[in-house]
């Protein structure tokens, strides 16, 4: 039976109950999976004591893209354009540690210069993920407009680089086991060289917006907590372990690539709170434009590919390898397990959104439920690496 | 479109007189205040964000408002993979939109299901279960291809009748504006496709 206003009017009101707590009575709220701030399509149950979180239970698998499967399917070479659609802000990363894991299985060496572009390219995307994720943030906070108009202008002109390098903006399949797909020009260095001296600045002017900022600081300061501890346990990787004061970079500890060639800091957090992580994010862009500038002075001449891989036809060797690099979220692994053919016998990723969001429930309990879109955003997933 | 003859209404113009009709008014309201949905899936979400942002600035074609309840929207971007756990929650938002409403078919994967198409949870395309007026290929596709269908969908509304046997379908009472609801199946969506709007060509070989 449905009823009009007027006879909703007319029927008898229940009497208000009053009641001065409501200790004990949990309401419970399902944000998303369609939600302006949910960073894709992610849902949470939230148990809501007034306004106070008390339970958060993620629920995954609306982006589940069959990623593993379809990786033992395919080729090695077929798995590439793959890993672009993983964490699809970051194709450049996503590539690099594939074919860093099947270097591993088959022992293949990469050329210098594929090296250094390599490195160009992995920290060039690490600006554009940082400075997207910043603007994100803030807009979920509530800054709606301008940083992110801002961060997404600078994106714009990193994208232009991938896309006259490899022919995508965003799905960029550019590097292949044994090196990478095309040389870069002298022009193309020149252009990244510029954009990249350009970047200051704009870090400068954002950082003026922000760093400040009472209502940032009101929002984030001392808000979804993270202990040294519970992150190390946990396995959180990336500026959110780094956040909570663990000097712990891959980059360093590994030095894969040419990384151990490059001076650059890795910035530390002291409290572990949103806006640690969120400062981290900003002090990471100014070492990555570090690293690039170094780079480009560096960067050799000679071939890109290494001529004995034969990529189309690809055998590896009987064995198993776990390759991991940085990426600009955390720990980002391949693992593959070969038995011979042209397939992997299993491929799997270690992806670093899905584990640093495991901890999110210890961060948001207690804290409110416009707090919880911040700390989510602070995290930076990307549902496609998450579900996969 | 317009019913009025153009020579008269040029002559009138000349005159400083600006005749228009009432659905010429309304078609050119409605299709530069487009309020898509916003509402994104996968990898197409970002190019649909950066159709929004400062380089492309949708908000030169009228659809930069992008409402967060799909109460307040027009124009649904169905912007990357839809998986079936999530093709329900897609239907019930275009069925929660109130009516004229459109579709855009962002990338292959929402065409088709694109590169992820072997897969077991991937929804073959979105039109199975809801009407698309626009569709767009590309993985994803540019900002400028987003634009592109947009404008399209412009001119569609502007080609829609108020009146008359040919009027546009939302006027239409047999017309239905909400569809139904796909059911979680043992092993598939419950029904596979909705048979009274999904006809996919049949091959010849």
């Amino acid at each position: 039976m449905s009823l009009g206003f007027q006879e909703l009017e007319a029927a008898e009101r229940p009497p208000t109950i009053m009641t001065s707590r409501l200790e004990g009575e949990l309401l419970e709220v399902s944000m998303g999976p369609q939600h302006p701030s949910t960073h894709g399509v992610f849902r949470m149950n939230v148990a809501l004591d007034g306004e106070i979180v008390r339970k958060l239970k993620p629920v995954f698998g609306y982006l589940h893209r069959n990623h593993e499967k379809i990786g033992e399917n395919t080729s090695y070479l077929g798995s590439m354009p793959y890993t672009d659609r993983l964490d699809y802000f970051c194709s450049m990363t996503n590539n690099w540690a594939y074919a860093l894991s099947v270097e591993k299985l088959a022992g293949i060496e990469v050329p210098e210069r594929a090296e250094y572009l390599r490195v160009i390219l992995a920290e060039l995307t690490r600006l554009q993920n940082h400075a997207s994720l910043l603007g994100f943030l803030l807009s979920d906070m509530g800054a709606w407009g301008t940083p992110l108009m801002y961060a997404f202008r600078e994106r714009e002109k990193i994208l232009d680089l991938f896309e006259s390098l490899s022919g995508s903006r965003m799905m960029c399949d550019y590097m292949r086991f044994g090196g990478c797909r095309v040389d870069a020009s002298p022009e193309w260095l020149a252009r990244a060289k510029e954009v990249v001296n350009r970047f200051p600045k704009f870090l400068d002017e954002f950082e003026n917006l922000i760093v400040e900022n009472e209502i940032l600081i009101a929002r984030t300061q001392n808000v979804g907590k993270l202990s040294p501890g519970l992150a190390i346990s946990a396995g959180i990787t990336g500026p959110m372990l780094r956040a909570c004061g663990v000097n712990y970079d891959i980059r360093k500890v590994d030095g894969y690539g040419y990384y151990p060639r490059f001076k650059f800091r890795i910035p530390l957090g002291e409290h572990g709170d949103t806006y640690d992580r969120l400062m981290m994010r900003a002090l990471e862009m100014r070492e990555s434009i570090a690293i690039l500038n170094q780079a480009f002075e560096q960067i050799p001449a000679g071939p890109v590919m290494n001529p004995k891989v034969k990529i189309r036809a690809f055998k590896p060797p009987v064995g198993e390898a776990y390759g991991r690099i940085e990426a600009p979220k955390g720990e980002l692994g391949f693992y593959l397990i070969s038995d011979g053919s042209s397939n992997p016998y299993r491929y799997r990723v270690r992806p670093p959104s899905f584990i640093n969001l495991t901890i999110l429930e210890d961060l948001c309990l207690g804290h409110t439920v416009a707090d919880v879109m911040v700390i989510l955003g602070s995290v930076d997933i990307v549902m496609g690496e998450v579900d996969r | 479109m317009s019913d009025i003859d153009e020579g008269l209404r040029g002559e009138l113009q000349r005159q400083g007189i600006w005749v228009t009709s009432m659905q010429e008014l309304y078609n050119w309201g409605r299709k530069n205040s487009i309020w898509p949905l916003q509402f994104g899936l996968a990898c197409c979400a970002i190019e649909m964000i950066a159709t929004a942002a400062s380089r492309y600035d949708i908000a030169r074609f009228g659809g930069e408002v992008f409402r967060p309840s799909p109460r307040q929207a027009d124009l649904m971007i169905v912007a990357g993979t839809v998986t079936k756990k999530m093709a329900p929650q897609i239907v019930r938002l275009y069925n929660q939109m109130p009516d004229p409403k459109y579709v855009i078919s962002m990338g292959a994967c929402a065409i088709s299901g694109g590169p992820f198409k072997q897969g077991y949870n991937v929804l073959k395309g979105i039109d199975r279960y809801i009407p698309v007026d626009v569709y767009i290929p590309g993985c994803p596709p540019r900002p400028e291809a987003l634009l592109h269908a947009f404008m399209e969908l412009q001119r569609k509304i502007d080609e829609q009748k108020l009146s008359g046997s040919n009027k546009a379908e939302h006027l239409r009472p047999d017309q239905p504006s909400e569809f139904p609801v796909p059911a979680f199946g043992a092993h598939d969506l419950e029904p596979a496709a909705n048979a009274d709007l999904f006809r996919p060509p049949e091959i010849q070989r």
